[in-house]
């Protein structure tokens, strides 16, 4: 298993869409495999169609806002006196998080396809909230699966939904978070794939979708390496990029264009989801060592028992509340290319306190995992190293949880 | 030695109707009620499907999830499955088999290994949802050399290139999903165009047995007796999840049932 250089990542599966030759795959019922396939041509059509792309860029510069921000944080970098702390605040972005451009990217595929319905499933309301909105920009009809349980701890995302003119459909079987609302969301299209359009949320699914969502938040890292050629004259010798990983969307896209860059200059940490302290269960699949399986279409390193039942997840962050993990973060932690950690509730807590104190930023739970290793790791890291820590995501939504930890100042509107 | 599922498609042949295949979830509503069922339906059914209940199943309606998520509950592993059939197996010998599920349970347990199960255990067929062609190939060249029938499932989204590759490589039996549908949806289309999209997969080789599946009820399987067989699978599980919530007994409510099915389509 090896990684190529200079041809992109998602391009680098094989003829049956496995990266490395055994992650990822289309392990779909037989309904799915045409319009799976119609999709397929459609998007290797329009990736390199250049109007197509004009078009995309066109609606993520007036209407996501790119580039967003990347910012030193000055105050944080002092108290934890290591490496320089940056971040790229993705959740500038339309809607506070990466999950728009995917959105953006399904709903232009849509309308080229001549669908009027876009269906998705989310864990954290972000996907869903997003999906709401492109698919209200671009016309078309959205429904949107939620697990029954994240629909009660997301709710500031519930409701954007719905004031975009979304229908939001709880999904009560098995542990009624992500990995039931994303089988909910594939049973939805094997029965209507005629007439509808799937997003799937994050670089997850069936190869092609994990190949568009990384191309869609490739955008990210695109105006990184742009932002780092200001900033510092030349991409910076020591650079390390923290990043959240459930599904492993936003890590994806704020790694990709550095891919071909020797580790040693340029070094990916994903962080997953590690749950309660206390806790056996985790979302951690590649930190904790589970074994390689197939859920929702693909194949990767996934929490399951001997029989090959997909085991339940616990974490405080309901979008990494994922048991299993993009093919493209299985292919890049077997070839040595990103290193994979975890970060628990109550690492992820006490992190979010620590930067909301200092800076004025407000990473949702999500990105708040990957702040905590990158502040734990920056303290023995020398002055001249860059440290990225991707905010992909706007504590808003987590408004509810943070108030009954931390009560209500730490957590302030917009 | 002939596959007994080719001799129960034969048979109904000969007795001129479809072949009754249905199918019920191992381990619903529990390891001894499942077996008890397969036993007391056996006289009227001519191929038995039996589920391996998986808790990510991306094909199934709310009826065979709610079998599947009932029978996991109870602790059913997949061994348990394996003895349930060859118990079966024991009461009647003879009468075909069929194990359907997901591949991530066939691939935790190794494809070899599950395979020498089945051939222990008397499983003739195998419906895996989720491995469709061409990613099947190998598996169900490994099936063949076991004499076990591996079943490929074809779509009303199928194209007719697909449908003809899918054949050639196809053993004797194939499933047709009826609709656009996970299991147990209401039947959108009418049957008279289910039969037109059947008959055409039908000519590309008519030795083929194909069966229906997907949406067939007591109400709607008198339509299609025209098919080599026809599948009755959430309809039973329903019935399993009305007996026990009106606390009568599963088995004979769904052996009555399958006594119905079977004479709609003598």
């Amino acid at each position: 298993m090896k990684l190529k250089k200079g041809i992109p990542v998602i391009d680098q599966g094989n003829k049956l869409g496995f990266w490395g030759g055994k992650f990822g795959g289309n392990f779909v019922p037989e309904t799915l495999k045409k319009p799976i396939e119609d999709l397929e041509i459609l998007f290797n059509k329009l990736k390199k169609d250049k109007k197509f792309i004009s078009e995309r860029d066109k609606y993520f510069k007036n209407w996501i806002g790119t580039p967003t921000r990347f910012i030193k944080l000055e105050n944080l970098t002092k108290h934890v006196g290591g490496a320089q702390i940056w971040s790229k605040v993705v959740s500038d972005a339309n809607g506070g998080a990466h999950k728009i451009y995917n959105a953006t990217v399904h709903c232009l595929l849509a309308k080229r396809s001549g669908k009027k319905i876009i269906c998705g499933d989310t864990g954290a309301g972000y996907a869903g909230k997003m999906l709401s909105m492109a698919a209200k920009k671009f016309g078309l009809k959205c429904k949107i699966f939620m697990g029954a349980k994240d629909i009660k701890r997301q709710q500031p995302n519930v409701k954007a939904m719905k004031k975009n003119g979304a229908e939001v459909i709880p999904v009560y079987s098995g542990s009624q978070t992500l990995v039931d609302a994303v089988s909910e969301c594939m049973r939805f299209w094997v029965a209507n794939c005629d007439t509808t359009a799937m997003c799937v949320g994050s670089t997850v699914g069936p190869a092609v979708f994990v190949r568009i969502c990384g191309w869609s938040t490739s955008q990210i890292s695109r105006e990184l390496k742009v932002q780092l050629i200001n900033e510092f004259g030349s991409i910076p010798k020591k650079l390390k990029l923290y990043n959240c990983v459930g599904g492993g969307s936003s890590s994806f896209g704020f790694w990709n264009e550095f891919m071909d860059l020797d580790k040693k200059q340029c070094e990916f940490i994903g962080v997953e989801a590690g749950g309660p302290a206390k806790s056996k269960k985790h979302a951690a699949p590649l930190t904790y060592g589970s074994k390689i399986g197939i859920l929702h279409g693909a194949a990767q390193y996934v929490n399951q028992n001997s029989d090959g039942q997909i085991e339940e997840t616990e974490s405080i962050s309901a979008g990494l509340d994922y048991p299993g993990i993009s093919p493209l973060h299985c292919f890049l932690k077997d070839v040595g290319r990103a290193r994979y950690t975890a970060a628990s509730d109550e690492e992820a807590l006490k992190a979010y306190k620590l930067v909301t104190k200092y800076e004025k930023l407000r990473p949702s739970l999500e990105p708040s995992h990957a702040f905590s290793v990158a502040i734990r790791e920056s303290k023995k890291l020398s002055k001249d190293t860059i440290v990225i820590v991707n905010s992909c995501g706007d504590a808003y939504k987590d408004k509810g949880i943070l108030e009954k930890k931390f009560g209500k100042k730490y957590v302030k509107p917009n | 030695m002939l596959n007994p599922i080719s001799t129960a498609f034969e048979k109904a042949k000969k007795e001129k109707r479809p072949a009754l295949l249905t199918y019920t979830v191992a381990g619903d509503s529990s390891k001894k009620q499942s077996l008890d069922i397969l036993k007391s339906i056996s006289k009227n059914v001519d191929i038995l499907e039996v589920g391996v209940p998986h808790n990510t199943p991306v094909a199934d309606g709310s009826q065979i999830q709610t079998s599947a998520y009932r029978a996991i509950k109870k602790g059913i592993k997949i061994n348990d499955i394996f003895r349930i059939i060859k118990d079966f197996k024991k009461y009647d010998k003879s009468k075909p088999v069929i194990l359907m599920g997901y591949y991530n349970m066939i691939y935790q347990y190794g494809e070899n290994n599950f395979l020498n199960k089945c051939k222990i255990s008397g499983v003739n067929g195998l419906i895996v949802v989720d491995l469709p062609w061409p990613e099947n190939k190998n598996f169900a060249r490994k099936c063949k050399k076991k004499t076990i029938y591996f079943i490929q499932l074809l779509s009303p989204t199928t194209t007719r290139m697909r449908l003809k590759k899918i054949i050639q490589d196809s053993h004797p039996m194939n499933y047709f999903i009826s609709m656009l549908s996970t299991t147990g949806g209401k039947l959108k289309v009418s049957p008279k165009k289910i039969l037109q999209n059947y008959n055409k997969i039908k000519k590309i080789n008519p030795k083929k047995n194909t069966v229906i599946g997907f949406g067939i009820t007591e109400k709607t399987i008198s339509k299609l007796k025209s098919a080599d067989g026809l599948v009755v699978g959430s309809a039973i599980c329903k019935e399993i999840t009305r007996s026990l919530r009106s606390r009568q007994n599963a088995v004979i409510n769904v052996s009555k049932l399958v006594e119905k099915l079977k004479n709609k389509i003598k």
